[in-house]
């Protein structure tokens, strides 16, 4: 049994190899970006607005509420990284139950990636925010030798963060495929819903947990 | 009992026991913080959302430590270091 979507490796020249993780990214990275833009591309702001823009304003403001009252800053700067983590996120596991679909969250190599990402954008809008000065003071808070323990919970999250997201998403893939073998009417069914919901609520903590990083970072409070 | 055996006796017996003892702690944990948020629901509907998404995210922290535990006993299963070296692979 698989548990990865690394282990297929649909094309290979050389060092170079495209995996099932990869062309999965693409295809959802596709979907959302043709998707924005074909939704963007009749935006009227009249009293009367078409339903996908209702849908893609509700959300974007979601997102913006949400990082107001996470990070308690205005949410404009911090908006196109932290809904982008969501958003391709929570499609990149609610497309799941399509058939020949694997989840790319269900990689380790993915989410290490995005976990990564979070990582050096914590210092990165850290940096902008309150300036290199007092941005690396705060690792010496509240004396200077506790800098190395900073140091280890950043790493330390920033893998807990990455093994959290998969290890959900490829838990989830293991149970379906177990209960297929076992049961393979109906039980699998429920499982997948149960699968969607877990799946939308990771892509929730994990945006959850990079404005509450970045959030600290830039407030000054580790 | 040959190398094969004993690795993939204790592999399994060690799988099953990480994921059933690494799950007790996390359960206990998550009871108690769903408590605690339900009972502050209760005294201050008004800060509903607040206390849910705090919740959500302090189960998450704590889920994690249940998924490590899953994250292992599937290493030790599917790719186990030590079935290459007597395997010969």
């Amino acid at each position: 049994m698989d548990i990865t979507p690394d282990a297929h490796v649909l094309w290979s020249a050389g060092f170079i190899k495209i995996n099932e993780t990869m062309v999965y990214t693409w295809i959802v990275m596709v979907v959302l970006v043709v998707g924005s833009w074909l939704i963007t591309r009749r935006v009227t702001s009249g009293t009367k607005i078409p339903r996908w823009q209702n849908l893609l304003e509700t959300l974007v403001n979601i997102l913006r509420n949400q990082i107001r009252d996470i990070s308690e800053q205005p949410p404009d700067r911090y908006l196109p990284f932290l809904g982008s983590l969501f958003i391709f996120i929570l499609f990149a596991n609610i497309m799941a139950p399509i058939p020949f679909y694997h989840s790319p969250t269900g990689s380790l190599s993915l989410t290490a990636a995005l976990a990564l990402c979070v990582f050096f954008s914590v210092p990165v809008y850290g940096i902008w925010k309150r300036g290199p000065i007092a941005y690396f003071k705060a690792y010496m808070e509240p004396v200077f030798f506790m800098a190395p323990l900073h140091l280890i919970s950043e790493v330390s999250r920033t893998l807990s963060l990455a093994l959290r997201l998969f290890g959900n998403v490829m838990s989830e893939g293991v149970m379906v495929a177990i209960l297929l073998s076992l049961v393979p009417i109906i039980l699998p069914v429920v499982f997948e819903m149960l699968g969607l919901l877990l799946g939308s609520i990771q892509a929730y903590i994990f945006f959850v947990l990079a404005t509450v990083y970045i959030g600290a970072a830039t407030s000054g409070a580790h | 009992m040959d190398a094969i055996g004993i690795i993939g006796l204790t592999s399994l017996a060690v799988a099953g026991l990480t994921i059933a003892i690494g799950a007790i702690a996390p359960a206990m944990a998550q009871a108690k913080s769903i408590t605690q948020a339900l009972a502050s629901i209760a005294q201050q509907p008004d800060e509903a959302g607040t206390i849910s998404r705090t919740l959500f995210v302090g189960l998450a922290m704590i889920e994690s430590l249940a998924i490590y535990c899953f994250v292992i006993s599937i290493i030790v299963i599917f790719v186990n270091p030590f079935w290459n070296v007597v395997s010969g692979g």
